[in-house]
């Protein structure tokens, strides 16, 4: 039962990653790449002020290095003009250099420092995984509160209407481009914000744990669409949470059982984003045969 | 009021395939003017659309509205005071948006909202519901229904809706209504022809009807090679009927100013 606690409790640390690629995947229609980039800027940024004393400091800091991020990507996207998936991948790799400045080192160890949950688990006496959990599940309902009410605002329309139609929203006096930095921008501080309670929740920093993160992100959100459904974007954005969770689980069950090697997970992850993602392709043109089969009968 | 002067554009200039699409175009349009704009295929007629709504800068020339001089005024700024809507009823509304997020959109850039207020409020949502009704095709009651899922003359009476709820300074119409069955097209132009009159909104309409051109609006104008080749107004029309106006039009680019026959005929006569 433990493996399953805990695997859902990392699913939570990794939900607002799952939101931040809800945001690029869904709402602005461009997978962001960046996201690997940003995720580990988090978790240094976290990490380093952790190990300086400052771990609330260190969470809220993750916040706009990683918006930072995800502006440096818009710039590129929108001014520079450079495809979006490019523009994600050149800042990505470029954060690397930042990431490893930041950090000081490949790793650090965050073991012996006060997180930032550290003195609620000190003063409520209950079961620690539990403790987190619920300091996590609050942490993820007011980021999906905030968020589905910044959709709502004017610029929250907005950015979901460039997702939508873009041509439509320029002719509608709104700046495109803005619009664009502003969903990018907001992407990676969840990310970061992600990046940067898993550091100090696992108790360290490593400049290599962002590789495949947006395999990862894109799975949780699949998942969450498979089991939700596409209805409205307050469900997409609880649905995403959620898929993150059980993306850990489907793992632990997977591990738990010996039924994969524990190297085979990014395959896995990969296998079952590409397979999602494919289904629409696939029962269209199985439609096409079974209209061609019918059609030649009579 | 609308004053274009000597307005140049000039596509892949400096290659074989240069293309002079404007070509010292003027047009002064006063406040309430509705005017109809013919033209053959390649006449120019949206390139000075395009080019009146910001989607590119001109090489030469003026555009000035309101008397504010507008000519690099960048395109989403521009919007504020210019509306379009497109031939294609795709293009005018966001699909995935529900049609009163569509509407609150349009709301916030004729109100020019701030951007982190509530996008619509129940006294907004109300007045939505109104405007749809107007419409009459019961659509105020699906306001919650992505619109992408409406038919393409539902999606262009809305997107009417939504480019003429705040009255722009400037109306522009690129053959709204040529994707349309003939009854929701008769209906689409109705509601244009009344909101227009109603709000007395300054507006161009691109057609290739004939009889559209003649029946709507106040005054009639024929481009040819990138200018302004016949102006006719409210005066000149009211004596004209359909066949006139076509055989004015023809004159005036169909067989062309400069063909091999006219050549001939001077050259004979």
């Amino acid at each position: 039962m433990g493996v399953y606690l805990d695997s859902a409790l990392l699913g939570l640390q990794y939900a607002l990653l799952a939101l931040g690629v809800t945001i690029t995947f869904r709402v602005l229609n461009t997978p962001d790449l960046t996201v690997d980039g940003s995720f580990v800027t988090g978790i240094a940024v976290s990490g380093v002020l952790t190990a300086a004393g400052h771990p609330v400091l260190g969470l809220l800091l993750s916040i706009p290095a990683g918006a930072a991020a995800g502006c440096v990507t818009g710039f590129l996207q929108t001014k520079a003009g450079i495809h979006p998936i490019l523009s994600g991948i050149l800042t990505m790799s470029g954060l690397y250099t930042v990431n490893i400045t930041i950090l000081g080192g490949p790793n650090l160890s965050l073991l012996d420092s006060r997180k930032f949950f550290t003195s609620a688990l000190e003063t409520i006496p209950a079961d620690k995984t539990l403790v987190k959990g619920v300091i996590l599940l609050l942490i993820c309902a007011a980021v999906i509160a905030l968020l589905s009410l910044f959709f709502r605002t004017v610029a929250g329309l907005s950015i979901r209407a460039t997702g939508s139609n873009e041509e439509m929203v320029r002719a509608s006096s709104i700046n495109t481009d803005a619009m664009k930095v502003l969903g990018l921008a907001i992407s990676n501080a969840l990310v970061a914000f992600s990046g940067g309670l898993l550091a100090q929740f696992q108790g360290f920093s490593d400049i290599n744990s962002g590789s495949g993160m947006i395999v990862i992100g894109l799975a949780s959100v699949i998942i969450g669409e498979v089991i939700f459904g596409r209805r409205s974007l307050t469900l997409g954005l609880i649905s995403a949470v959620a898929g993150s969770v059980i993306y850990r689980l489907i793992l632990a069950v997977a591990l738990q059982y010996n039924f994969l090697p524990a190297n085979a997970l990014k395959l896995v992850s990969a296998v079952i984003v590409a397979a999602t993602l494919s289904v629409p392709a696939v029962k269209k043109s199985l439609a096409e045969h079974r209209i061609k089969r019918e059609g030649s009968k009579c | 009021m609308l004053k274009i002067t000597g307005l140049e554009k000039t596509f892949a200039n400096g290659t074989p395939n240069r293309h002079t699409a404007l070509c010292g175009l003027d047009l002064t349009l006063q406040d309430g003017d509705f005017v109809t704009v013919l033209g053959s295929n390649g006449a120019g007629k949206t390139t000075l659309f395009n080019a009146i709504a910001g989607t590119f800068f001109c090489d030469r020339g003026r555009i000035e509205l309101d008397g504010k001089n507008i000519t690099f005024m960048p395109e989403h700024k521009r919007a504020r005071m210019i509306s379009r809507i497109f031939q294609d009823p795709m293009k005018g509304t966001a699909p995935t948006l529900t049609i009163e997020e569509n509407l609150a959109l349009a709301y916030a850039r004729g109100t020019g909202r701030r951007l982190f207020s509530p996008s619509m409020t129940k006294k907004d949502c109300s007045r939505f519901r109104e405007l749809l009704a107007a419409l009459g095709m019961g659509l105020e009651d699906r306001m919650t229904t992505p619109i992408g899922l409406l038919s393409g003359g539902q999606r262009q009476a809305v997107t009417l809706l939504m480019c003429t709820m705040v009255p722009p300074r400037l109306l522009l119409l690129d053959e709204h209504t040529a994707a349309l069955d003939p009854v929701t097209a008769e209906k689409v132009l109705a509601l244009t022809r009344e909101i227009v009159r109603r709000d007395s909104i300054t507006t161009m309409m691109i057609t290739h009807n004939i009889a559209s051109a003649l029946a709507l609006g106040n005054r009639t104008i024929i481009l040819n090679h990138g200018s302004v080749v016949m102006d006719l107004d409210a005066e000149m029309r009211t004596g004209l009927d359909e066949t006139e106006l076509l055989a004015l039009y023809r004159s005036a680019c169909g067989s062309g100013a400069v063909s091999d026959r006219t050549l001939l005929t001077e050259k004979n006569g």
